[in-house]
């Protein structure tokens, strides 16, 4: 008995001696700033920074390897408090906000089929790429708004929308979506173009009664090539979002109507 | 050389740690929503594993059998399990960081494991058999022979333990998207299809000769 409880005694002696050495001489001391930087973020770990969590952030702002304001979820706030504990100016940063590139209702995109299986978006491509007549389009089964963590998208006639006020641009929706057609786009851009088919244009008026066609119109009456506001991709019209068209009548003049002024959820909503 | 062989199907497939031994459920149900995390505590798991089974066979055969103290080997071995998983975390983030972040977080949740501890108890089982027969004076494999194979063993079922946790993580992930009757989901129907994943294994039964 004795000796029993000397040896368990004894372990438990050698056990904690070992780890206090350890904890003495081998732990790492961490910048005290790291934790104070995680506390001022928001803790939401949305990623939408670039880093894996809040505090893969922290350490790289600590670092002094990442742009402070990149945080979309806390904003100008957040960005001055982590300013005051490190001693740094915030720079601004664009604010970014999730972009659904299709506007293919179901009165003017056509279904090719009835699909009544299980209400997700990842299934439904699975299935024969979905119901939708155009493999691009938004499928309007809610992965996405599945993902969104601030609840920022809806879902109204077959087709996922995103509500800029609530978004925070964690591209959580970006990464869900099985037709990768959300993208992270420039809070500030008003002009952009609805769709993501880049085929021909009777190829694409087959499917749908508003894909682009890639009739260069647009480029056009935003100043000719020169002028670097779209970007065509076979027979598709991109936003060059690194500078954007400001003349909102370029949109209004889009024969194939798949260009809109801010469609996101500004009102009404 | 095949005797190894033979443990490792053993553990693996016949005895699988978690589907026919019942060890190390609770991981097996918490982190198994995503393949990542689940490759993550695999990792985990096996390191901690091994290394734990080298240890408490050295406390068991230096210590625990010189003195007849067999009884209190799951006491000891629970003492010694966490603090040396605890040691590791601290020297693993000084020495080895990037193994730090790909593992750190599973290391506090498997400290006292209880499929650690059921590999550590198995080998202490084995210890005791074989120092039974050493004292009777019946011809035996060495000790150094034990030791290795022990560490082995505990090897060989964190890889069972790791093959069960990814196919099930896999499943339910395969899951989430299924629409099963409010009463089943979520945990209800993981468990449903952690049994009859349990059943599938029953099938690998009498493939080998079990040493263990």
């Amino acid at each position: 008995m004795a000796t029993a409880i000397l040896i368990i005694a004894g372990i438990g002696l050698v056990a904690a001696a070992a780890l206090a050495v350890a904890d003495r001489y081998l732990s790492v001391r961490e910048d005290p700033r790291i934790g104070m930087v995680t506390a001022a973020l928001p803790g939401a770990n949305c990623g939408g920074c670039g880093f894996a969590g809040c505090d893969g952030y922290a350490r790289a702002l600590v670092a002094g390897t990442a742009p402070n304001g990149a945080c979309a979820a806390g904003g100008a706030a957040c960005a001055e408090a982590v300013a005051k504990i490190l001693g740094v100016e915030a720079t601004a940063t664009e604010r970014r906000v999730a972009l659904v590139k299709c506007c293919g209702t179901r009165s003017e995109a056509i279904r090719v089929g009835d699909y009544n299986g299980i209400c997700d978006c990842n299934v439904a491509a699975a299935t024969a790429g979905g119901d939708k007549g155009c493999t691009y389009g938004c499928l309007g089964y809610g992965a996405c708004a599945n993902v969104c963590p601030k609840g920022a998208i809806t879902i109204a006639d077959g087709l996922a929308k995103v509500d800029k006020r609530l978004c925070i641009g964690c591209g959580k929706c970006v990464k869900a979506c099985p037709k990768h057609i959300i993208e992270l786009v420039p809070a500030s851009a008003t002009v952009h173009v609805l769709c993501a088919n880049p085929d021909k244009g009777p190829a694409v008026r087959k499917v749908c009664g508003v894909g682009c066609m890639g009739c260069h119109l647009c480029e056009k009456n935003s100043g000719g090539k020169e002028a670097g506001h779209f970007i065509f991709q076979g027979f598709l019209a991109k936003v060059n979002y690194e500078n954007p068209p400001t003349d909102e009548q370029v949109a209004a003049k889009c024969p194939a109507k798949c260009m809109s002024v801010d469609p996101h959820f500004e009102t009404g909503h | 050389m095949s005797y190894y062989l033979v443990i490792l199907i053993g553990a693996v497939l016949v005895n699988n740690f978690v589907l026919s031994r019942f060890l190390g459920c609770c991981p097996f149900l918490g982190v198994s929503k995503k393949i990542e995390t689940a490759l993550g505590m695999s990792g985990a798991v096996v390191f901690v594993m091994t290394v734990a089974a080298a240890v408490t066979w050295c406390l068991d055969f230096w210590l625990l059998v010189p003195y007849g103290l067999g009884y209190i080997h799951t006491l000891a071995f629970i003492l010694v399990i966490a603090a040396l998983v605890q040691f590791i975390d601290i020297a693993m983030k000084r020495f080895l960081p990037p193994l730090h972040a790909a593992l750190g977080i599973f290391l506090p949740l498997i400290t006292t494991n209880c499929a650690v501890l059921g590999a550590a108890e198995i080998n202490h089982a084995q210890l005791d058999k074989l120092s039974k027969l050493v004292a009777s004076g019946a011809a035996a494999k060495s000790y150094l022979a034990s030791f290795g194979e022990a560490v082995f063993f505990s090897f060989a079922a964190a890889l069972g333990f790791a093959l069960a946790l990814v196919i099930f993580s896999g499943i339910r992930e395969k899951l989430a998207h299924a629409d099963p009757p409010r009463c089943f989901r979520g945990i209800a129907v993981a468990l449903v299809t952690g049994g009859l994943l349990s059943l599938a294994f029953m099938g690998f039964s009498g493939l080998v000769k079990l040493p263990y």
